[in-house]
């Protein structure tokens, strides 16, 4: 399904020197290396720029995102990584200071259009977050509440039918099947997380962005939800905002290294992570940056 | 020595504690050549010297004051002749008083007691040496604490310890203070309301249904007996309270909600300010735009469509009341919705959700215990408002239902039972201590109910 373009390095095959390849591109050098576009891209984002009021956060960023493909963004604090990642389905529309501009498309449809409303935006394109925040309602109220919003539902069985399918793909119909009538908030990190995330999927989204979603979890709940990603990237694309470099290898098959919002490289994740083109991707993954 | 100057001396010597109390810390403590070895830093050794100093000599001048008054007196009356100490507290006071102004130059009238004269010189004589035996002690022993606090000094010295335990225990004072007050306050309250009740049962106060408190002053007065019925005023009270808060709480919390979610930032610090001047304006003066402006409106108003309105009506003084409320339950659901975690707002949004179904099906729901916590808050003031009432809403005990009539509250009985001249034993006086037990019951109730809520609501995000 992914197939890199424009490659204008061939890829080097060196068995011998993996672990200690030279980074070709000089620290200075603020253009992305490597392989940001692809074939048939789900999302492509084109020259964006993203500003707090008179700051510039993204630094003209151009990348695609592929079908179901698992794209993971890595990168120092603070060097634009959410606030690329809430361009995606304009959640930065609530932040009253921050303007972006530049074209983003979904499916060759741009989501900055003025013609554009963002609530189906929103409901294709689903957000989970770095800290779990499932609503002080029931687990079933906390899943429901989008297919309501959305009118996705008519009679009580197919809401509870969607209900039920959305905690099954989230991996927590099991454990939460005989009290969905009792608190989200009720539940442990990680099964709040994967509450979340079923809260998203419940709406029906073809991409799903995902803010550090296990930050906030010890490594047992990292590992399920890890596994989670796994399924679900064969029904959808998923962009995954991660300090874990060890996760962003396990979970992603691209991988896009920010860096004081510039974007500076995006790679297939082993190659990456083994043969960095960038100085300074290679700085942050080998722990001299960052 | 007046007060004033013995107080100056002692803060020149609580200084001198800190000053050299520091020096002398910091100077052992780089003479033992490691300052670590300091138990507590200099200031804190300083501070103790000079807590020593300070708390005790002006404890002792704080209970000199109280007691001195007191001394000096029974020392005259025992001066004085046999013939005055049989006289009986009332004319002793006057004589006493008499030797007081004397003693000050006062005198009235061209001849004066000898006896009288000689015993003011007694008094300034008394109150020339009580002067000095305080200055006296309480310079010396203020240089006693001194010196035994530098004595008392060693690197090892748990200074800091100390120092925060007497802040802790200054601490427990400040608040005891308003603890024993809200105690007397309710004990005195309470003796009073159990006297009321040996005279009018209980069970006629609570479930009667005639308010006329009217009994006889003397008691060669004739009059009715009165009847102490508190159901008429606590009606009321909770129809006037129903009123202001059916006004104030939609207000109220729809402008929070503008101001906290849509207001832009501009907006929000021009309105929230404006809204809050309401909360400055005196009661009387709403109490006065209700009676002049407000009533006479709805009277006129309900005339031309046929509606018979007392000029006086519980609609007016509900209405003005509940508009003195908007900004107390405005400011508390302000707070509530903003303490509303933002991620709670972006998981909505990042559903798709608009603003509205936001507020509507996360933001009010997850508020909604402090909301609810912060309007029975706003009902016990409605409750305990006096001023919009008795000038709005009249002084007649009707027991109605219809807010176009005139009814009465029990702050307002309150008010009418105390003022004017009394007689603190009769029935009807006492009714005031029985309403206001009463009425700080219910309040009560409800502040515990509120705070209640509002605590288990703080506990679900924190
Ligand atoms: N609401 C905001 N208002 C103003 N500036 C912001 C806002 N949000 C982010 N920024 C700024 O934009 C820059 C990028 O922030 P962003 O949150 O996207 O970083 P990040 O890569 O996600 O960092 P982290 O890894 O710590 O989450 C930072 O310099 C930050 O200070
Ligand atoms: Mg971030």
């Amino acid at each position: 399904m992914l197939q890199t373009l424009s490659s204008t390095t061939p890829p080097v095959i060196e068995s011998g020197n993996q672990t200690k390849t030279r980074a070709r591109v000089s620290r200075d050098d603020r253009n992305t290396a490597g392989h940001p576009f692809v074939d048939k891209p789900r999302m492509s984002c084109r020259d964006v720029n993203v500003y707090y009021g008179d700051k510039k956060a993204i630094n003209s960023v151009s990348i695609d995102i592929a079908e179901n493909e698992v794209l993971a963004m890595i990168g120092p604090s603070g060097c634009g990584k959410s606030t690329f990642l809430r361009c995606l389905n304009r959640m930065n529309d609530t932040i009253a200071i921050c303007r972006v501009d530049g074209t983003i498309k979904l499916d060759d449809q741009d989501i900055y259009d003025k013609k554009i409303d963002v609530v189906p935006l929103r409901a294709q394109v689903g957000m989970v977050f770095q800290k779990p925040n499932p609503f002080p309602k029931s687990i079933y109220e906390n899943v429901a509440y989008g297919p309501r919003i959305h009118g996705l539902a008519d009679a009580k069985t197919e809401l509870d039918a969607i209900v039920e399918r959305s905690l099954i793909k989230a991996g927590l119909w099991d454990e939460v099947k005989d009290r969905l009538d009792q608190p989200g908030t009720g539940l442990s990190g990680g099964q709040q997380q994967r509450l979340c995330i079923a809260r998203a999927i419940a709406v029906g989204p073809e991409v799903i962005l995902m803010d550090e979603p296990c930050s906030a979890l010890d490594p047992i709940a990292t590992a399920t939800i890890e596994e989670l990603i796994s399924e679900l990237k064969l029904q959808y694309t998923i962009v995954i905002v991660t300090h874990n470099m060890q996760q962003a290898a396990r979970v992603s098959q691209r991988t896009a290294y920010f860096h004081l919002g510039d974007l500076l490289e995006v790679g297939q994740t082993d190659k990456l992570f083994t043969r960095p083109s960038h100085q300074l991707t290679e700085d942050y993954i080998t722990g001299r940056f960052g | 020595m007046s007060n004033l100057l013995l107080v100056t001396i002692l803060l020149g010597f609580v200084s001198f504690g800190y000053v050299y109390g520091r020096k002398y810390a910091l100077a052992a403590g780089k003479k033992g050549g490691d300052i670590h070895k300091l138990h507590s830093r200099p200031a804190y050794h300083g501070m103790l010297i000079a807590l020593w100093c300070g708390l005790p000599t002006l404890l002792i001048l704080f209970v000199w004051q109280l007691i001195e008054p007191s001394i000096i007196t029974s020392m005259i009356i025992s001066s004085l002749p046999d013939t005055f100490s049989s006289l009986t507290p009332g004319p002793r006071g006057l004589i006493l008083n008499d030797i007081r102004n004397l003693a000050q130059g006062l005198h009235f009238g061209s001849t004066v007691d000898p006896e009288l004269l000689h015993a003011s010189d007694y008094y300034l004589q008394l109150q020339q040496t009580g002067k000095n035996i305080k200055s006296a002690s309480v310079i010396v022993i203020g240089i006693a604490a001194l010196l035994v606090g530098f004595r008392h000094f060693s690197p090892g010295l748990r200074a800091r310890n100390h120092v925060e335990r007497i802040v802790r225990y200054f601490l427990i004072c400040c608040s005891l203070i308003a603890i024993f007050t809200t105690i007397g306050i309710i004990l005195s309250v309470l003796f009073e309301a159990i006297r009321f009740f040996q005279k009018i049962p209980l069970s006629e106060f609570l479930f009667g249904l005639t308010w006329s408190p009217q009994t006889s002053i003397r008691a060669d007065q004739v009059a009715a007996s009165g009847e102490f019925g508190a159901i008429p005023v606590f009606a009321g009270t909770m129809l006037i309270s129903a009123i202001a808060m059916a006004v104030a709480t939609p207000i109220g919390l729809l402008s929070a909600i503008y101001l906290s979610e849509y207001a832009s930032k501009r907006m929000r610090a021009v309105a929230k300010p404006l809204i809050e001047i309401l909360a400055g304006v005196p009661t009387v003066v709403y109490g006065f735009f209700a009676a002049l402006v407000v009533a006479p409106f709805i009277r006129d108003a309900g005339a031309s469509i046929g509606l018979q309105v007392s000029s006086e009506s519980a609609l007016a003084a509900g209405l003005i009341m509940g508009i003195m409320i908007i900004p107390f339950i405005m400011s508390i659901s302000d707070d509530v919705i903003n303490a509303v975690p933002q991620s709670l707002r972006d998981g909505s949004y990042g559903l798709g959700a608009t603003k509205s179904e936001t507020v509507k099906n996360v933001i009010i729901p997850a508020a909604l215990p402090g909301i609810v916590g912060g309007i029975l808050l706003a009902v016990s003031r409605a409750i305990g408002e006096t001023m919009i009432v008795v000038m709005a809403a009249g002084l007649s005990a009707n027991l109605t239902a219809n807010p176009l009539q005139a009814v009465t509250t029990v702050t307002v009985q309150i008010v009418t039972l105390l003022v004017g001249d009394q007689e603190f034993d009769s029935a009807k006086t006492l009714a005031a201590f029985a309403l206001g037990l009463l009425l700080f019951i219910v309040t009560l109730i409800l502040n515990i109910l509120a705070l209640y809520i509002v605590r288990t609501y703080r506990e679900e995000y924190e």
